[in-house]
């Protein structure tokens, strides 16, 4: 997709639309080691919005804090309103049924083919008449391309074609928001554009929120509403992709420019250099 | 001296850990049973993966460990005389004690090992994961199923393996040996009590049990790497040796 | 759908072959006593000594067992020990004077109780008791009658032995 036919909607400001997913003053480590101090994040109904930052900075992990998989040892987690860590079982469930999420690798189940992966979800929470089900199924295999592959198995999809049919599956319950973890990771640039374009439409027509983590900055640059970039556990930068190129910061300028040094060292911390090579023995 | 009793302590805390972890586990599965017995599609699946595709080793084996009996069986009673009680004793063996524990045994390592590494892979890539997003419970979806079906499929494994195994000793004693056909039978049916069977079957149900458990659990549990699933899978196998032979004996004194 | 079929016909097939062979197990290779239960009746028999017998053990006419002892219990004002044993109820026509006693199986086999016929024309009835009885053999009993024997035969044969010696 070039920039010339990039919707003439993306990067517009919407009207005081509300926050659907709100992140406030959010704590969380892993054994001791913080990975979120204190962030603020929240996306409009209606947008896509882009989570972005260096490998590691806990991308996937905001993600699962708003799916409810894992609890915030601080602050708050909202969506739609509801605080996902305050849910119980069932009332979890039901407002995960309203989310949909397009995995890295795709995570189909292997022991199903396309159709009945894309099935899934309905034959577990709907009682459809097996017709009405084949027809909703199908529907949505169009809408991202790949009706004709609905009897072929996940092992012999390609790439792009498993994330294509994972996207399907995300759909197929009309959810209201919809999570895409790295949906151009090892894509080559066709099927990347076919993605995006997906994931635009898909927002488009369906009126639903969409949140993109990447760190494809090209590729979210001209899809995306807003962006959040994350540093150190924390939002170093926010605003349309326009604003985050014009963005003063060092870490933003790094990163989005990609750079190969910078706030982010290009060495790994290690002793001075001569005294390693002429003191002779130490370390690796 | 202090570093090592700390260290100690540690690895009992975390021995304790597991301990709890999979009691946690297991009555996490045990109260889910009965609404996964009604599951019918899904277990009629795992029972035939853990069961049906089994056959062919256990049967195999069954024979096999049933000849050698014979054999060994013959050679031993013919220094006391009395090789009339061939039937009787390899069949008393082979319900009481080889049936269950070879055949629970040889289920942790073929279905044991499949199971594990189906649901340690389901981890690995993010299925069960996407089925949670997915607001179905990956317990009840993946995990319930294959230990029903492993659990349901155990016993009648063992029972086929000790009939397998009483041909193979018939086969040995009467063909080969010429000991008399109606002898072998009426000794054994002097011999063999049904409490004798039951004491069997309660074996093969509670191995069948513990063993698909413990695969369940490794699997469910298993790092989510390539390594993980491997790892996963051999602990499989061991822990389902060791807890296998120790309720041998603890089923054995109890029901003796 | 795909070969759900095979998989649903291979494991109806698997699960009958395994009750196949838990039936057979049952059937083939046990006594088939569980019969016993329905209509049975129950006898006694009290004896001194009752030795090794335990419950469960047969008892047995001619060598077929027609029951099984259900209970051994000491009665504590006649001194004996009592044995309760359950009878098939096919086998209903003992005699009332028939003899209940303990034998061995073969040389150090478990003990059993068997029954010889007596001549009388009336029957033992559920709860009826067994006039006559004998004692399980005990091995210390039957040496040292053994040896009292020996020693009674040898006093009796003693002067004949004595002369040579007190002929020194």
């Amino acid at each position: 997709m070039t920039s010339a036919d990039r919707p003439a909607t993306v990067g517009a400001v919407r009207p005081a639309a509300d926050n659907v997913v709100v992140l406030r003053g959010v704590h969380y480590a892993v054994d001791d080691k913080p990975v979120f101090r204190g962030l603020d994040v929240s996306m409009c109904r209606g947008s896509v919005t882009a989570i972005m930052g260096p490998s590691g900075t806990g991308k996937t992990t905001l993600l699962r804090l708003i799916t409810g998989q894992i609890k915030a040892d601080a602050g708050e987690v909202l969506v739609d309103g509801l605080e996902v860590a305050r849910l119980g079982r069932l009332d979890l469930y039901a407002l995960r049924r309203r989310m949909g999420m397009l995995f890295q690798n795709g995570a189909l189940l292997t022991d199903l083919d396309v159709f009945e992966n894309v099935a899934f979800p309905l034959r577990e929470h709907t009682r459809l008449p097996e017709s009405l089900l084949r027809i909703i199924v199908l529907t949505k295999l169009h809408a991202v391309g790949l009706r004709g592959a609905a009897a072929l198995m996940p092992q012999q999809l390609s790439g792009g074609m498993a994330r294509r049919v994972a996207l399907a599956r995300a759909i197929v319950m009309d959810p209201e928001i919809l999570i895409y973890d790295e949906p151009f990771a090892g894509l080559d640039p066709i099927s990347m554009g076919v993605v995006m374009r997906l994931i635009r439409s898909l927002n488009e027509a369906l009126g639903i929120t969409s949140i993109v983590v990447s760190h494809d900055v090209r590729e979210i640059a001209q899809i995306a509403d807003e962006s959040y970039l994350l540093s150190e556990g924390q939002v170093v930068a926010s605003g349309s992709p326009q604003q985050l190129r014009d963005h003063p910061s060092p870490i933003v300028k790094q990163f989005m420019e990609g750079l190969a040094d910078g706030p982010v060292p290009f060495h790994y911390p290690a002793p001075d250099y001569r005294e390693q090579l002429l003191g002779g023995g130490e370390g690796a | 001296m202090r570093a090592v009793a700390g260290e100690f302590l540690q690895s009992f805390l975390s021995f304790l850990e597991r301990i709890g972890r999979l009691a946690r586990f297991s009555f996490q599965l045990l109260a889910l049973t009965p609404g996964g017995l009604l599951r019918g599609r899904l277990l009629i699946e795992q029972v035939y993966n853990a069961g049906a595709l089994s056959l062919v080793i256990i049967m195999t084996c069954g024979l096999f460990v049933g000849m050698v009996l014979g054999l060994q069986g013959h050679e031993l009673l013919q220094r006391f005389g009395s090789v009339e009680m061939l039937g009787s004793g390899a069949a008393l063996t082979l319900l009481k004690e080889l049936g269950p524990v070879v055949t629970a045994l040889l289920f942790a390592g073929r279905a044991g090992t499949a199971l594990a590494s189906e649901i340690g892979l389901m981890r690995a890539t993010d299925q069960l994961s996407a089925m949670e997003i997915m607001a179905v419970d990956p317990m009840r979806r993946v995990v319930l199923p294959r230990f029903l079906g492993g659990a349901i499929a155990m016993p009648l494994l063992t029972a086929v393996f000790v009939v397998v195994g009483i041909y193979g000793v018939q086969l040995i004693g009467v063909q080969f040996f010429g000991i008399d056909q109606g002898q072998f039978w009426s000794q054994m049916r002097g011999s063999v009590e049904l409490r004798d069977v039951r004491e069997g079957l309660v074996k093969g149900v509670a191995f069948g049990v513990a063993c698909s458990l413990i695969a369940v659990y490794e699997g469910y549990h298993a790092d989510p790497t390539a390594e993980g699933v491997g790892r996963a899978t051999t602990r499989t196998v061991v822990i389902s040796a060791v807890v296998t032979l120790l309720l041998d004996y603890i089923l054995t004194a109890l029901m003796i | 759908m795909r070969p759900s079929r095979t998989i649903d016909v291979s494991t109806g097939l698997f699960v009958l072959l395994g009750f196949a062979a838990i039936l057979f197990l049952v059937t083939q290779i046990t006594n088939r006593e569980f019969v016993l239960r329905s209509n049975s009746y129950l006898l006694l028999a009290q004896y001194e000594n009752v030795g090794g017998l335990k419950p469960g053990a047969p008892v047995s006419m001619a060598g077929v067992t027609i029951g099984r002892v259900a209970e051994i219990h000491y009665d504590m004002k006649l001194y004996k020990a009592v044995v309760v044993m359950r009878m098939d109820g096919r086998y209903n026509q003992i005699p009332k004077d028939s003899d209940a006693s303990i034998f061995t199986a073969g040389l150090l086999g478990g003990q059993y109780v068997g029954i010889s016929p007596g001549g009388s024309d009336e029957v033992l009835k559920d709860g009826d008791k067994f006039e006559m009885v004998q004692d399980a053999i005990v091995l210390e009993n039957l040496i040292s009658k053994y040896l009292f024997n020996q020693a009674g035969k040898k006093s009796a044969d003693a002067p004949a032995a004595d002369p040579p010696a007190a002929k020194e």
